[in-house]
């Protein structure tokens, strides 16, 4: 297992254009780093150039602390895995996860030892002897993992697995990957466009737009603590709403009426313009829901509510409102480039599922003022954004994960000699 | 449901009363036609026959199915070896996966077939190259397959040689240009799914015991950096030898089974350097050449080796009558005296194991040795009659291309 590192990594094409554009990130052993944006960021060129199958125009990719840049992909002994997820009918399912190993030309005691060991975390090992025919689409999946890992190699690379499976394998698929990766410890780069994934999978998440880093941080600090609207906006189903704001002392002015900074907020947007305010869904709530004792934290606003949406567990209302030209230009393109249909000048508020809020009339709502971030709407810039808290966010994040590697190394070096007798 | 195809597609019309609405496991038996395991695939695969000819149906997700309509298409018009694609079924009920249709590939044999049987006329050896042959058309025209496996080729027999096809297009990505990195990616992809689907014979007891999966899956990337070098490789060579070094490389391209599109030369102080672009569609001379001559489309070196039987059955002609023959009458005489009493001769159980012109090439071969082994030529007709019943009988019932086996096209034609 290695670390993964690379310096101000370039890459253009023919045309001149860069598609990754000075890219400097640092995946430490065992991490399990994603890779998101919308199509067209360069997360899959990134990718490619870590395997190899792009050649870098300029900087240094570094793995295992060797720089790789001039090593064919079979040379860097990376794994990609669910390449070739093809299952032989003849081969039991110990020859499919040793094949690799038997073309290599690898020892009968260590192909058994590799192979019993990746079946234990696999859990496949009732399963050894028996035909791929009578496996699950699961486990079929599990097999194609297992001769990744028999392999050895110094990292794991996935490039979109999950993009053509069905709803459910797809979600069956993520939690394998997630344990596998955290049982193993092994590095990880995971490329995606699904933020969902992203969220749910990374230690960390490197969040790509046309070429270029935005923020390299935990899922929450991400969540919480964005740098810009493009983060903001792409991170988060659904979305966070943005609202035309002017401020006004510690005041932001905004359609859904004042809203109140505190001091350190109010600093960072003294003196400005029109601004956007950015609101995640679950800021909101019904007002009629709301313990008296909470409502000072936030304000309450009366809107009319255009539809509602109630989905058993959770219930969204949809609230349209009123924008100048220049914010409702600028969400437009922010909605395009982040492949979204949503962002309009509507806003989603999540509301308790009990509430009784209707379509069409005017309802009283409650606005959770405490993290809302306050955007440059030119620059994108988040200007009341928390490094501080954010960086320790993810600073929490890399502790889990660092004990869970310890745990994974500890458990895995048990000895199987039992088996390879 | 919606249901794309290009023109002209007379055959997709007469595929419209299929139950698309339908998983494709679940279809009635008597719809399919039975085609012997081809290979392994990751997808649900069924054959249908109509109006004499046979079609691959293959359930796979839309963005996949579109993709691979689209290149296939695009690989068509550009003459490289691939299937042909018909087209794709989306948008059916209840969220199913779209359906991929592509023209079944007549007298075509599968990796099982051809590593199986002991006494096939094929090397391994030729199979390994004709592999790299196509694995070397693709990158040159910009083609990363992803999936290089036995499984994902056909072969088809081409006079004395075989030519390989890909089947399946779903990984590939296409690039102006590929990258060393992607073109070694794709080799040691190659590598290892050969080694595994050899292993899996082996465990399968269906390999031929002289073949060694892992000798045989070694020896590919070598075999193909080879050809790669022959083909791209640029050339410094003094100027006093370019006239003759230039022709000696053509030649060299040539034999190995690829056209050159392009010669620059370019002199510099070191020299002359020649750079040769190779041209990445099949080689199609003898066939255009044959074709109209005779209407008949057969492959490259089946075209070459008829094209010498007409010439000399031309030179015959005018022997005998004592004048010159125009080239296209002598095309026409010797479809209807020679070309047509043979391969129509094919008695009805043994029809469809051989195209005609594989069958017409098999003939003259026979012909060739018993000539040989009498000290003077016996001549078509007795090595006809040998051939159909010594030869022919021996290659396996299984080997009857499905479009016989449908009943439609007797003798099918060549396509």
């Amino acid at each position: 297992m290695a670390s993964i590192e690379m310096k101000n990594i370039v890459k253009k094409y023919g045309d001149g254009f860069p598609a990754v554009n000075d890219v400097s990130l640092d995946i430490a052993d065992g991490e399990f780093m994603i890779l998101v944006g919308p199509s067209g960021c360069g997360k899959s060129t990134l990718l490619r150039m870590i395997v190899g199958l792009e050649d870098i125009t300029s900087g240094d990719m570094v793995i295992g602390g060797t720089r790789v840049n001039d090593k064919a992909p079979r040379d860097r002994n990376l794994s990609m895995v669910f390449q070739n997820y093809a299952l032989y009918p003849h081969m039991s399912v110990y020859e499919n996860i040793a094949f690799p190993l038997r073309l290599s030309k690898t020892p009968d005691d260590q192909v058994d030892r590799l192979v019993k060991e990746a079946a234990d975390v696999l859990e496949l090992h009732e399963h050894l002897d028996r035909k791929p025919a009578n496996l699950s689409g699961g486990q079929r999946q599990r097999v194609a993992m297992g001769r990744a890992i028999v392999r050895q190699a110094e990292a794991f690379l996935f490039d979109e697995p999950l993009s053509n499976l069905d709803a459910k394998l797809r979600g069956q698929m993520r939690t394998e990957i997630a344990r596998l990766q955290r049982r193993l410890g092994i590095t990880t780069v995971y490329v995606t466009h699904d933020q969902t994934e992203a969220m749910t999978l990374g230690d960390r998440v490197c969040v790509l737009r046309k070429g270029s880093i935005q923020q390299v941080a935990s899922p929450r600090e991400l969540y919480e603590q964005p740098v810009n609207l493009f983060v903001a906006g792409f991170i988060g189903s659904p979305p966070m709403n943005f609202l035309p704001a002017t401020v006004q002392g510690s005041t932001l002015q905004t359609p859904f009426g004042p809203i109140e900074l505190d001091e350190r907020r109010a600093a960072a947007v003294a003196g400005r313009d029109l601004l956007l305010v950015g609101i995640r869904p679950e800021y909101f709530e019904d007002a009629s829901l709301v313990d008296e004792a909470k409502k000072h934290v936030g304000t309450t606003f009366t809107a009319k509510v255009d539809v509602t949406e109630w989905l058993g567990d959770q219930q969204y209302a949809y609230i349209p409102y009123e924008a100048p030209d220049q914010i409702r230009t600028r969400l437009r393109d922010l909605s395009k480039e982040l492949d979204s249909e949503e962002l309009r000048t509507q806003a989603i508020v999540s509301i308790d599922s009990t509430s009784r809020i209707r379509e069409g009339r005017e309802a009283e709502f409650w606005l959770d003022t405490r993290k809302v971030h306050v955007f440059d709407p030119e620059t994108g810039e988040n200007l009341t954004r928390d490094a501080e808290a954010g960086a320790e966010l993810t600073r929490m994040a890399v502790e889990d994960r660092e004990e869970q590697v310890a745990e994974a190394s500890g458990g895995l070096t048990g000895d199987r000699s039992s088996g390879a007798a | 449901m919606r249901f794309l195809f290009r023109p002209p597609a007379d055959e997709a019309t007469a595929l419209l009363t299929l139950p698309w609405e339908q998983p494709l496991e679940e279809w009635d038996p008597d719809l399919l036609l039975h085609v012997p395991q081809r290979g392994i695939s990751r997808h649900v695969v069924r054959f249908v026959a109509a109006e004499g000819s046979v079609f691959a149906l293959k359930e796979i997700a839309e963005p996949l199915a579109r993709k691979e309509y689209a290149l296939l298409g695009e690989f068509a018009e550009e003459g490289l070896p691939a299937v042909s694609v018909l087209g794709i079924c989306v948008d059916r009920p209840g969220g199913q996966e779209a359906l991929l249709v592509t023209r079944y590939l007549e007298y075509s044999m599968s990796y099982r077939h051809l590593f199986s049987s002991p006494r096939s006329q094929h090397s391994t050896s030729q199979l390994l190259d004709t592999m790299v042959v196509l694995l070397v058309r693709l990158h040159l025209a910009g083609v990363f397959w992803g999936d290089c496996s036995l499984s994902n080729t056909l072969f088809r027999p081409d006079a004395d040689g075989l030519t390989a096809y890909l089947v399946d297009a779903e990984t590939v990505e296409r690039r102006p240009v590929l990258s060393a990195g992607m073109r070694r990616h794709d080799v040691d992809l190659a590598r290892e799914r050969v080694g595994a689907e050899l292993l899996d014979l082996q465990f399968g007891e269906l390999l031929s015991p002289d073949v060694d999966p892992i000798t045989v899956a070694d020896a590919l990337p070598g075999r193909y950096e080879a050809l790669w070098d022959a083909v791209t490789r640029e050339e410094v060579f003094r100027r006093d030898e370019q006239r003759y070094r230039v022709a000696e490389r053509l030649a060299w391209i040539n034999e190995l089974g690829f056209d050159a599109g392009e010669v620059e030369l370019v002199h510099t102080p070191e020299g002359a350097r020649l750079r040769v672009q190779t041209r990445v569609a099949e080689p199609g001379q003898h066939r255009r050449e044959l074709f109209r001559l005779t209407g008949l489309e057969v492959q490259e070196n089946q075209a070459r080796r008829l094209l010498n039987d007409l010439r000399s059955y031309r030179a015959w002609l005018e022997q005998e009558g004592g004048r010159p023959v125009p080239e296209t009458v002598a095309g026409h005489r010797w479809m209807a005296e020679v070309y047509l009493p043979v391969v129509q001769a094919v008695p009805r159980h043994l029809a469809g194991r051989l195209a005609p012109a594989q069958l017409f090439h098999e003939v003259l071969e026979h012909r060739w040795f018993l000539s040989e082994q009498a000290g003077r030529d016996v001549g078509t007709t007795a090595a006809l009659e040998s051939y159909l019943s010594s030869e022919l009988p021996r290659l396996p019932a299984d080997m009857t291309t499905p479009a016989v086996l449908a009943g439609g096209a007797d003798g099918a034609p060549d396509r």
